[in-house]
Formats: C-alpha cells, structure tokens, sequence
C-alpha cells in the first residue's frame, strides 16, 4: 500500500476498531465542571469557529465548510438521547471524511430531490462551552443550537446540541469529530436531508 | 374461546356502502380517492389494519421476560409485552377505566402497568391487578374480566417476525405469509445461525398516504430517476473496479435477470440477486463506499484468506424487496414498517439489523467488524436514497390535489402478451420494472374493503 491510496477523501482506512473506541470514550463523561475552561479568550476562539461553520452552513458552502474538517473526521448524528456506541447502533448520520464528501457531492448533482430546491437555514449557536482534554492539542466543545429551516413553503425549528471535538493541527483548530444531538433524534424526522 | 368478545362497531344511520371499489380500483389504474379521501383512510383502519395480519415487532426487541416495547395497530396503540413466562401478547395501551394510556414509554422492562391518572394497574398480562380504594365499587373490578385489558386475539410470529390480526376469520398465519415465507427464510438464513438482532432505525415521516410507501416498495421503474443523485454519488470515482449499488438498471433493466415476483394476499417480492456474480463476495463487490470498508476488508481478507468474502457479504445490503403486505419491508438488511398516521402522514421506519456469533463460527472480532460495516452500509441508502423517494411521495400528494385529474396509472407491463409468467405454485413473474405488484397487491386491499372482517378483541379471563 502506498501513501496515496490512504487518502481518507478517498479509502476509509483509518475507521478502524481503535478509532471508534477513542470517538466513544472521547464523548463519555466530558461535560464535566473540572474539565471546564473558563479563559474568555479561549472560549470566544472556539465561539468564533462555531460561529463561522454555521454561516457557511446557511450560506450552502459545503465545500468550504468541509475544509474546517481534519482529514481524518467523524460526522455523527446518534438515533438515541444517549447516542450509544455506533459500532452495534445505526445513526440518524454517521460519515467519515469520504461520507462527508459524498454528503456534498450528492447535493451538488441537482438530482437531490429532498433539496430541489434548497432548505433555506437559520442557525443559532449558543451556550458555547469549553472543555479540557487528557492531551493540549484537543478540546470538547459543547454548544446548543437552533435551525430554522424554511423548506417547500414552511418553516420548522430542529433543535438540539452539538458536541465538537477539535484538534491542533498545522497551527490551527480543525474539527475531528462533530456530534450532533437532536432533540427528537429518536423519532420519526420529516426530510432530513439538510447538513446539521 | 369465551374470553373473546366480537365486535360490532355501531354504524352511522345512513349506513351506506363508502364507495362502489370496482369504480375506484380498475385493472389498470386507481382512483386519487384511494390516497386523498379521509373516510377511505378511515375504513382502512379497519379493513386493512383490522382485517388482515399486521407486522407488529420483532421477538428481538423483547428478549427477556417482561421486556416490552410499544407499538401500533393501524391507529390503536398497543403495548407489546413478553410475561414472565415468556407468553408474547398485544395489550391494547388503553386503560379500562377512562381511556388513558398506560405505557409512554418506548420500551422497557415492568411486570405491570400504572394508570398515570387514576392508579389502575395492571399485569403485564394484561390482567387488572388492583384499583386505588377498592371499596368505592359495588362489586369487585378484580374478579371482572371485563376491566382486564383488551388485546389482539390473535398474535403470532413466524421466524421472529411478530404479527397480530383482529379478523378472526383471518387464515392462519403461515397459510396467509404463503409463498412470501420462502423469500423471508432466505433473507434470515443468510445470516449466521439464521438469527438477527433489530437494533436502532432511520426514522421517517412524510407529509403523504401510507400506500405511497407500499407502491414503491417494489418499484423498480423509478431507481434510476427518483435515485438519480444517489447513483451519481456512489460511483464518483472512476476507478473503481465494479459499478456500485444499483448500477444495473442503467441499461435494458426489463431483460436482466431480475424480477418481479407477486406472491398472493398483497405480498411481493422484488428480486435482485441474479444480477450479482454468483460467488462470495459478489454482494461485497458492488456495495457502495462506507466509512471503515477498505480498513475491515484488508484486516479480514490478510487473516481469513477466501473466507473473508462471505463474512465481508455479510455487511452488504442484500439485494432483495420483499414486501410483506401492508405494512412490512425487507431490504438489504434493513426491516422496513409502514405506519400509518393520516390520510395524508405516514411514518416509515427502517429498523437496522446486525448478526450475532450464535454457533461462534465467526469469532468475536469478525462479528465486531461485520456488525459496525453494517450498521454504515444500512445508514448509506436511507440517508442518499429514501430522502429523495419520500419528498417524491409528499409530492404525489399534493400533485392528487387536482381533483378532476383523477386517475393514478399502474399499467406498466399490462396488456402484453407473455409478458407476466404464472409459476406453478401460483404466484405471478413479470420483468423488474412492472406495475405488476401494484396491480396485484391494490386488487387484494379491494377484496379486504370489501369483505367485513370479523373483528374481535380478547381478554385475560
């Protein structure tokens, strides 16, 4: 095997058994008031990053947004309050970078029924919190969000929190894995088709 | 049976027939009614809903005693309850005295049931085990079996697969799966052991008639149209070595050697299978690109060798509809319920599968690896697929709003001579992309709205 043809864009080589098991335990028990940063500076960083992916959600710049992404990331949407362990559960959504990829691609072909035309979104992030990881080059991220999602002559609310897991990579924050709970994750969902 | 009581649901004074069927359903189309008319979804409810078996849930969902998990017949809620010895029942989730429901739970374990108004509680048994200040009634509500639950007289399961019917005149359960049952054994058994677990689902709702979801259900003439972005996506990259997914029907579909298989009481079966390289792995080799395939299958094919390929078809959809009438889907390894809402809402929920190492044949590491590339493969059609299928439905319902365009057409291979081959146990072939099913299933639903079912209730004595 060569370098090349583990580019995550294109193999899934790195959705292994380890990389599951680490995603887990990294979104058990973080919420937690030890592991709570309160610089201001530091929250306002991580503020600002959420800030930003949801405009370019609103703003349909998938491609751009993607870039916020580490090439190696998790994109997971869990069916269940609890969000379980998606080795043995299905999720609403559960992408590596290549799903994530094939997520926009798919958008983009003008064949996507379920957007044809486009949900228009509304999003608010808020109740942004920082939390402290075992090594300084990550951190958990815990923000709520709104969507007004305005599609085929409604406008519906999908509510929820979001935890970001992030990581130090050239320098910069990128997004490793981003789970997204919605409140009514174990129902039935009209058209979920827009990116969350 | 004396603790049956039959029902007769008193009739409105006029007590007309709803409609004239033959004039609705024609042999090669249907009237909008079907999809638009509230009191047609009204009757349904009893007629279909209450006439003929209904998929309830999976033995899978309650495994240990007193497991439960609520559930719906037609519009009745249900709680779906194992007892302590293991006895499966369809309790009505009604309490006796005022109407409440007892359960508003999803699932859970409970031996009994409290009325959250009142303090009636029952066994899960469906037996009326106490009553706040008993005293207050003249005689004992105990020892009267009409306070204990009403629940489906008939309830049974056919390889796991739980179903219950009011219609008392119904057939047996395995006469009435009939032909379909040989299909079904043949999705089960392609697992290890022939034993699945149903885990978590992709759920849906759509603003449309619940029959919208049985139409497509083996619809193979809309693949390449209605999946057009999905097919797109999944063979993005050009150099792969196979079409992914449901590439065949780019070309000539009608003389591949798939087919449309309709197989008696609304059931059909949409078969896919002879398109695949017969051989281990020709599932696997076609599969669309999910997170972790390329790290399990080289982890499995260095260890295994040549067995890794039937392990690896093990977390690929297998290429079969088979459509369990009214309310019940396999495909892939998905298990498919239609629930009706409304006239015009319908919940559809595609419930995963994964194996278990039930003869330890496989090893728990290769059950580990299948079962998370599984849940991946089953998450990939409904999220790129069902999504465009669904806003096509809620579309077709709002297209039917034309009231005086009034007829829907499923005449796709009538007409044409030889074209539909009568087998010998009976059941109907036609090419993949026929209407032949729609024909057929739609001429059944007009036989049971036509036909009073005799509906009864049953309860503990």
């Amino acid at each position: 095997m060569n370098v090349q043809n583990h580019d995550p864009a294109r193999f899934s080589y790195y959705v292994t058994d380890a990389w599951y098991g680490e995603l887990v335990a990294d979104y058990t028990d973080w919420q937690t008031e030890d592991r709570a940063i309160h610089d201001v500076a530091e929250r306002d960083l991580f503020r600002r990053l959420l800030e930003q992916e949801a405009r370019l959600l609103d703003r349909l710049l998938f491609e751009d947004w993607l870039k916020l992404f580490a090439p190696e990331c998790g994109y997971w949407v869990p069916s269940t309050p609890d969000a379980g362990d998606p080795r043995r559960e299905i999720a609403v959504m559960f992408d590596d970078r290549r799903r994530l990829e094939d997520r926009v691609y798919r958008l983009r072909t003008g064949y996507a029924w379920s957007q044809a035309p486009s949900s228009r979104t509304s999003r608010i992030v808020a109740n942004v919190e920082v939390f402290r990881c075992k090594t300084d080059d990550q951190r958990m991220v815990r923000s709520n969000f709104l969507i007004s999602e305005f599609w085929d002559g409604d406008t519906r609310t999908l509510a929820g929190w979001a935890g970001h897991r992030f990581r130090k990579l050239d320098g910069g924050w990128k997004i490793s894995a981003k789970q997204v709970n919605l409140i009514n994750c174990d129902q039935c969902i009209r058209n979920p088709s827009i990116i969350l | 049976m004396t603790d049956l009581e039959r029902v007769r649901t008193p009739s409105r004074v006029t007590n007309a027939p709803l409609y004239d069927w033959d004039e609705l359903v024609q042999e090669d189309r249907v009237h909008r009614l079907l999809y638009t008319d509230p009191a047609v979804f009204d009757a349904e409810m009893t007629h279909i809903f209450g006439g003929t078996w209904v998929y309830l849930a999976h033995e899978s969902q309650i495994p240990n005693p007193n497991d439960f998990i609520t559930a719906k017949l037609g519009l009745r809620p249900l709680i779906i309850t194992r007892d302590n010895d293991g006895v499966i029942r369809a309790l009505y989730n009604r309490c006796t005295h005022r109407g409440t429901t007892l359960c508003r739970w999803d699932k859970g374990n409970s031996r009994s049931f409290q009325c959250p108004y009142h303090g009636w509680n029952f066994l899960n048994t469906g037996k009326l085990r106490g009553v706040p200040w008993p005293d207050g009634y003249a005689s004992s509500l105990v020892r009267d079996p009409k306070f204990n639950l009403a629940q489906v007289p008939r309830v049974s399961s056919y390889r796991g697969f739980i179903f219950g019917t009011l219609n008392m005149d119904a057939a047996p359960l395995p006469e009435h799966l009939g032909p379909i049952r040989k299909p079904m054994d043949e999705w089960i058994d392609r697992n290890p052991g022939g034993r699945i677990t149903v885990c978590e689902a992709n759920r849906f709702k759509y603003k449309g008639n619940w029959k919208l979801a049985y139409d497509n259900s083996g619809d193979g003439y809309h693949v390449l149209y209605s999946h057009h972005s999905l097919l797109e996506t999944e063979n993005r990259f050009k150099d792969e070595e196979t079409s992914k997914g449901m590439s065949y029907y780019k070309t000539q579909p009608d003389e591949l050697p798939m087919y449309i298989q309709y197989m008696g009481n609304g059931h059909h079966f949409k078969d896919k299978r002879p398109n695949l390289q017969a051989r281990p792995g020709g599932l696997w080799a076609i599969e669309s690109l999910h997170p972790g395939m390329e790290h399990v299958a080289e982890r499995l094919r260095a260890k295994y060798g040549e067995r890794a390929e039937a392990m690896l078809d093990l977390a690929g959809s297998e290429p079969v509809n088979i459509n369990v009438f009214p309310n019940l889907s396999l495909l892939g390894n998905h298990i498919q319920v239609f629930q009706p809402v409304a006239y015009d809402e319908t919940d559809a929920v595609w419930y995963g599968t994964r194996i278990e190492d039930v003869d330890g044949s496989l090893g728990d590491d290769v059950v580990a690896d299948i079962n998370a590339l599984r849940m991946r493969t089953q998450e990939g059609f409904p999220n790129f697929g069902e999504v465009d299928d669904i806003a096509n439905f809620e579309q077709i319902q709002r297209g039917l709003q034309c009231t005086e365009d009034e007829w829907i057409y499923m005449h796709r291979g009538y007409g044409i001579p030889g074209r539909t081959v009568t087998l010998d146990d009976g059941t109907l072939k036609a090419p993949a992309t026929d209407e032949l099913f729609m024909r057929e299933y739609i001429r059944e639903w007009k036989h049971l709205m036509k036909t009073q079912p005799n509906i009864a209730i049953r309860r503990e004595p």
